[in-house]
């Protein structure tokens, strides 16, 4: 089931962008594919009211960074409840400008998820209605999850660093 | 008669204070009586966020039976509350809500600090972790443990009512009390 996702998925934004530099795998037996973070949003609304592969619900929305390129990513989970069809779309973008256009006009749902990945990543969702912090306090001026940060309280002069295996 | 039945059944009756008796009089110390009477009408305020507030739940179930020593009513609003029992992790985001809490309150207030999460941010050593509740709020008795057994919450409250016992009536208009508070920012 999950190859032929794959593949029906593939060839379909194959003859709607040609030329669209995409990445497709099976990952654990789930189909993948990385695109280029410009084309994301038109992809996520090809995907979305496709009347074939109709993903109408985003499971998931969350970011992500490689400590190796000091990448930063957004991932999207899709789902196709009638058909059971489940897919991942991964976009990476420069550390230095996390830009990426919003997916709440396309799911409601994106909504407080683009603002906890916004909180912990730091990535700028452009036409988000309300993209403030959600779960973090308001003050915090890092982002935690990005790997340049620390993930200890700075304010303890209590714990010895050596008893805490750092 | 009455002696012996209280012996039989094992029961501890409030101690009367100190004082002079005689026939159809009593005197002692106003500090003493109003201790006495505000140790035995805690009004607790649980503020509880995690496991340590279901350890909590636990000693207030019939098994341990907070209740048993007819003193406490619990409250879920500052209102006249004059004990917030702190239990669990307090995230920093949550400082300013607890902080709130307590300015609430009536005086005079105790608070008492249960578990390792609320007395030092426990084993949340991260950066959304407020560690210990002491860095906005003065804390009387801390309740060591991750969770602390019933036992230890019980015998946090009675160490909180030995404190309101013996405090001193003028202790809460004392410039010391004041520089606390103003050491905490809270008028
Ligand atoms: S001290 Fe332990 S039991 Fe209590 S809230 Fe913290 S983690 Fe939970």
């Amino acid at each position: 089931m999950s190859k032929e996702t794959l593949d029906k998925v593939n060839e379909k934004l194959m003859t709607q962008f040609p030329g669209l530099h995409l990445e497709a795998e099976l990952l654990y037996n789930f189909p993948v594919f990385t695109v280029d973070h410009t084309k994301a949003h038109e992809i996520l609304k090809f995907l979305k009211e496709d009347p074939e592969l109709n993903f109408h619900f985003l499971t998931d929305l969350t970011g992500m960074q490689t400590a190796d390129e000091k990448q930063l990513g957004v991932i999207y989970h899709l789902h196709n409840m009638p058909k059971n069809m489940r897919i991942r779309i991964k976009t990476f973008f420069d550390i230095s400008k996390p830009e990426i256009l919003t997916a709440t006009d396309l799911w409601a749902g994106a909504n407080w998820m683009e603002r906890e990945t916004y909180d912990f990543f730091g990535v700028r969702f452009t036409g988000h209605p309300n993209l403030v912090r959600i779960l973090n306090v308001d003050e915090m001026d890092i982002f935690p999850m990005r790997k340049e940060y620390p993930l200890e309280d700075q304010t303890r002069e209590d714990k010895e660093d050596k008893m805490f295996g750092r | 008669m009455s002696q012996e039945i209280i012996k039989k059944t094992k029961l501890e009756i409030a101690k009367t204070p100190e004082g002079i008796e005689g026939p159809g009089f009593f005197a002692t110390k106003v500090d003493e009586v109003i201790g006495m009477a505000r140790a035995n009408s805690l009004w607790p305020l649980p503020f509880a966020t995690s496991c340590c507030g279901i350890e909590f739940m636990a000693t207030m179930g019939s098994h341990y039976d907070l209740a048993r020593f007819g003193m406490e009513r619990l409250s879920f609003s500052p209102r006249q509350a004059d004990l917030l029992m702190v239990m669990g992790t307090i995230a920093k985001k949550m400082g300013p809500t607890l902080r709130q809490v307590y300015e609430q309150m009536a005086e005079p207030r105790w608070v008492l600090s249960v578990g390792a999460c609320a007395s030092s941010g426990g084993i949340f050593d991260t950066y959304s972790v407020l560690q210990g509740i002491d860095r906005i709020i003065p804390v009387d008795v801390y309740v060591p443990g991750c969770p602390p057994r019933p036992e230890q919450i019980i015998d946090g409250i009675l160490k909180i009512q030995e404190l309101a016992k013996n405090e001193s009536g003028r202790r809460r208009h004392s410039p010391q009390y004041k520089d606390l508070m103003n050491s905490f920012g809270i008028e």
